[in-house]
């Protein structure tokens, strides 16, 4: 099993007696409250989803990963991962200061925040450096537009975690580790995803899970766009999915709750930190890995792979498959030398629209049992 | 910051024999990379990657926790 990016798993979560005295700290610190997208990001933190993070970035992390796509240590990291505020929230606290983060939708008490630097940042060349591009269109730049003005940089501990709909399916890299170790796997590779599956998603892991002992599908739960699968759909339909095609002691489903920064290539190689984080020996990078609309080359995200020879994961690029008539079965560009009149392509709008309509897309598409989960929602995408 | 002083802040110099710093040069021409500064950064990014060591991140006391909660979600009998 690699090693946790950087070398240590990071473990910021406060415990027993130390947790109880935090905690009266906590009561009497200044309060920030932020929304559940960042509270689940603090929580991966603690629990060493993002080894070796152990708070949001300062700033000379923060510059790094804009201009090198590296901390400052040299270790591959391209998403900044920031905590933003407004001057009047922080007035009366100084670098050097704990600070209490509460969760805004539930008024709850997660974590105290040491802060090392509050600072200014350039919102053109976070969006120039992370997504490629400044069109408000593109769902990430829109949000780091609507960021407050300041950064705050530090370290957490993490007191308590926020509501969880999820929490059967949440595993942290500790037990991961543990369970990839309990099944005796000593490669695995990590599938990420943000979709029910269709027949492509399952021939895409099947074919990795040939030459590896394990996978790991590892669905991001969290704010997605509208269109999206619903979270409980995409849960519902893979244990279905594990139910009937997969051999048990061969996959296992668990979340990543974070939610989705559509950067496309940067956005793959944090993708692979993460899962070799949770233990994964490899990673799938598919087509358009992250990508939204047609801001990104098709295979930019596995092109950006050959940037980092010390990533700790190997990374498996997959053209993408398309069903040909001829061949009788799944091919890709690789496999198949058939003209384009034979083959049929996954197409996410056409399987969407099939299933608003309440029809189930062909067999050869979706699994039958598949369709019939997603169909017992009323609306089984994001609105 | 200006970008010269970021640039001169964050890199430095090596020594490696003239000889093998040529025989670089002109095998740069035909890869990707744009100097042989970058190439040789590669080497050593790699080279350092390769010397990470596996380890356990838990204790043993600890595993037995781990477990019991693995056992409770049903990933383990
Ligand atoms: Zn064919």
């Amino acid at each position: 099993m690699p090693p946790p990016h950087g070398g240590r798993l990071i473990n910021r979560v406060l415990k027993g007696k130390e947790r109880d005295r935090r905690l009266k700290e906590a009561l009497e610190l200044p309060k920030i409250k932020l929304p559940s997208e960042y509270i689940k990001d603090i929580e991966n933190i603690a629990h060493g989803v993002f080894s070796p993070l152990e708070g949001p970035m300062i700033q000379e992390d923060y510059l790094n990963v804009l201009e090198n796509m590296r901390l400052s240590n040299d270790l591959p990291w391209t998403i900044p991962i920031v905590i933003d505020v407004d001057e009047e929230e922080i007035k009366t606290v100084k670098e050097g200061d704990n600070i209490t983060i509460i969760c805004l939708e539930e008024e709850k008490l997660i974590a105290i925040l040491h802060v090392e630097e509050v600072y200014d940042y350039d919102k053109e060349k976070h969006v120039e450096k992370v997504f490629g591009i400044k069109d408000p269109a593109h769902p990430g730049v829109a949000k780091t537009y609507g960021m407050k003005e300041k950064l705050l940089g530090g370290k957490i501990d993490l007191i308590d975690h926020s509501a969880n709909p999820y929490y059967k399916y949440t595993l942290w890299p500790v037990e991961t580790r543990l369970l990839f170790k309990e099944r005796g796997w000593r490669t695995i590779v990590g599938f990420q995803t943000r979709n029910a599956p269709h027949t492509g998603h399952e021939y895409v892991q099947k074919t990795a899970l040939t030459f590896t002992d394990g996978l790991f599908i590892n669905p991001v739960i969290g704010r997605k766009k509208k269109g999206d699968f619903k979270d409980e759909v995409i849960l519902a339909a893979y244990e279905e999915l594990i139910k009937h095609y997969y051999l048990k002691d061969r996959a296992v489903l668990a979340i990543l709750r974070t939610e989705m920064r559509y950067a496309g290539p940067r956005e793959a190689i944090f993708h692979a930190i993460v899962r070799k984080n949770f233990g994964c020996t490899h990673f799938i990078v598919g087509r358009d890995h992250a990508g939204v609309g047609n801001f990104y080359p098709p295979y930019a995200a596995q092109e950006i792979f050959d940037e980092f020879p010390d990533l700790g994961i190997i990374p498996i690029f997959f053209k993408e498959f398309f069903i040909c008539k001829k061949c009788g079965g799944m091919a890709n560009e690789k496999t198949c030398p058939h003209p384009e009149e034979y083959r049929v392509r996954f197409s996410g709008t056409v399987i969407r629209k099939l299933l608003q309509q309440g029809k189930k897309p062909p067999k050869e598409i979706m699994r039958p049992e598949i369709s019939e989960i997603i169909l017992k929602w009323k609306n089984p995408f994001v609105e | 910051m200006t970008e010269e002083k970021t640039k001169s802040k964050n890199f430095t110099s090596i020594l490696i024999p003239t000889s093998l710093y040529k025989k670089l040069e002109e095998k740069v021409k035909e890869t990707e990379f744009s100097s042989v500064s970058s190439l040789v950064t590669h080497i050593i990014r790699e080279y350092l990657a390769k010397l990470e060591e596996e380890k356990e991140v838990f204790s043993e006391e600890e595993e037995e926790e781990i477990k019991e909660r693995l056992r409770a979600l049903g990933y383990i009998d």
